[in-house]
């Protein structure tokens, strides 16, 4: 019957319309319904973490092994604090692995970069990176730069 | 040639305003007619059914065809500016921003005003001069509700669908070209994106716009073939209105709504 097949073609656009509302919210936008797989989270506090965004990757080795869930400020200790969710496969940090904030290339996006430490403990759900180190910031380093070389001139 | 007196040019003028001040009220009449009026003869669900095939099933290879080419063109094009400031991994964020933005909506409109628009004013144009309309009448049904309220809220329904689609397969010509073409790593294509694109900012506030412009563009061209000249060479002048007046409205508004929705106010 011909009213059959247009019904069910009507049919197959509404589907398609619903799932590229679907796809746009998933895939593109990131939205996210449920955490997607094993993760757990650690705390790492920061001087500064100028640039580094949610979202962010957690990179070990260069291998991206989870991302940045949050970035608060610690109200005791003034510190930046940044929340890392680690996939579940990669329980097996030491304690005192170091978390530093790295950047990919010159001008490109920020990122967390992990290294390894030597301690026998791991680092648990919930736990802390104390070792840390902070974002490079190039007004920084230019004005030890500048400072460093007038101190220089006086002391000659 | 006769000389035409100030008063007569003047006269002229006026006529000119009361006629589009008449179209207006006359459409808005018609659109609150069409939506809000009592329920007409046949069955409501089958009527739009069979709109819904015709207005948006029937769209769905142009904007298909479209969004690919569109999408694989904004990533050719975004990444050969980008790659010589070495960021050429923005470009997913790129070709999805703009396309959920500006593109999605707008040009699916454009293209919905060309290919179901006027389609829809021709066959009601056809309709009237051929006194379809009128016979309905005589039998007892209403027009407004038999044959446009069916098609004004097809064309309502499907077009936000197909800006989402074209959307979507946009995005996904984009990433063909981007990542298997041009060799733009996988991961960081979609995670730019998914950094950059949010789903309220970004993809709620582009199917608003799609519903405006749905709205605009199916009434102005239900409107037009309802309103037209019943002479063939009324209906064709008002086939040509109706993509004319959709497209100027829909870019026009695609500004005002663009101004509210990303602007600073």
């Amino acid at each position: 019957m011909q009213n059959r097949t247009l019904e069910i073609g009507v049919g197959l656009f509404l589907m398609a319309g619903v799932l590229a509302l679907l796809l746009l919210a998933l895939r593109v936008s990131g939205l996210s319904v449920g955490s997607a797989g094993d993760t757990y989270r650690v705390y790492a506090y920061f001087d500064n973490i100028a640039g580094l965004t949610v979202r962010s990757k957690v990179t070990m080795a260069g291998v991206t092994i989870g991302k940045v869930t949050a970035i608060d400020l610690d109200r005791d200790s003034y510190m930046g604090r940044v929340t890392l969710e680690l996939d579940g496969n990669v329980n097996n940090l030491p304690e005192d692995s170091t978390a530093s904030i790295l950047t990919a290339g010159l001008l490109g996006e920020k990122y967390v970069g992990i290294s390894v430490g030597g301690d026998e403990e791991v680092l648990k759900d919930g736990g802390t990176i104390h070792d840390t180190q902070s974002s490079l910031v190039l007004e920084d380093l230019i004005g030890k730069f500048l400072l460093n070389s007038v101190n220089k001139d006086e002391a000659n | 040639m006769r000389r035409i007196s100030p008063l007569e040019r003047l006269r002229l003028f006026g006529r000119a305003g009361i006629d589009v001040v008449a179209t207006l009220g006359r459409s808005v009449l018609f659109l609150v007619g069409a939506l809000f009026g009592r329920s007409g003869a046949g069955k409501p669900l089958q009527l739009l059914i069979k709109q819904l095939f015709a207005v948006g099933v029937m769209s769905l290879a142009i904007i298909v065809v479209s969004g690919i080419f569109i999408g694989m063109v904004l990533a050719l094009q975004g990444y050969n500016i980008l790659v010589s400031y070495g960021s050429e991994q923005a470009v997913g964020q790129m070709v999805a921003l703009t396309l959920l933005r500006e593109l999605g909506p707008v040009v699916t409109a454009l293209l919905f005003a060309g290919r179901a628009g006027s389609a829809l004013t021709a066959e009601i144009g056809n309709m009237k001069s051929t006194e379809q309309l009128s016979s309905l009448e005589m039998i007892g049904v209403d027009p407004l509700k038999y044959i446009v309220a069916p098609r004004l809220w097809a064309g309502f329904i499907s077009m936000p669908l197909l800006s989402m689609i074209f959307c979507v397969v946009g995005i996904w010509g984009g990433a063909m070209v981007a990542v298997d073409w041009l060799g733009v790593y996988e991961g960081s294509f979609w995670a730019n994106m998914q950094n950059s694109v949010s789903f309220y900012d970004d993809v709620l506030n582009g199917v608003i716009k799609s519903i405006v412009f749905a709205f605009v563009v199916t009434w102005i061209a239900v409107f037009q073939g309802y309103d037209c000249e019943p002479t063939s060479e009324g209906i064709s002048r008002a086939t040509t209105r109706t993509v004319v007046y959709a497209s100027l409205a829909v870019l026009g508004l695609d500004f005002i709504l663009t101004a509210l929705m990303f602007g600073d106010f």
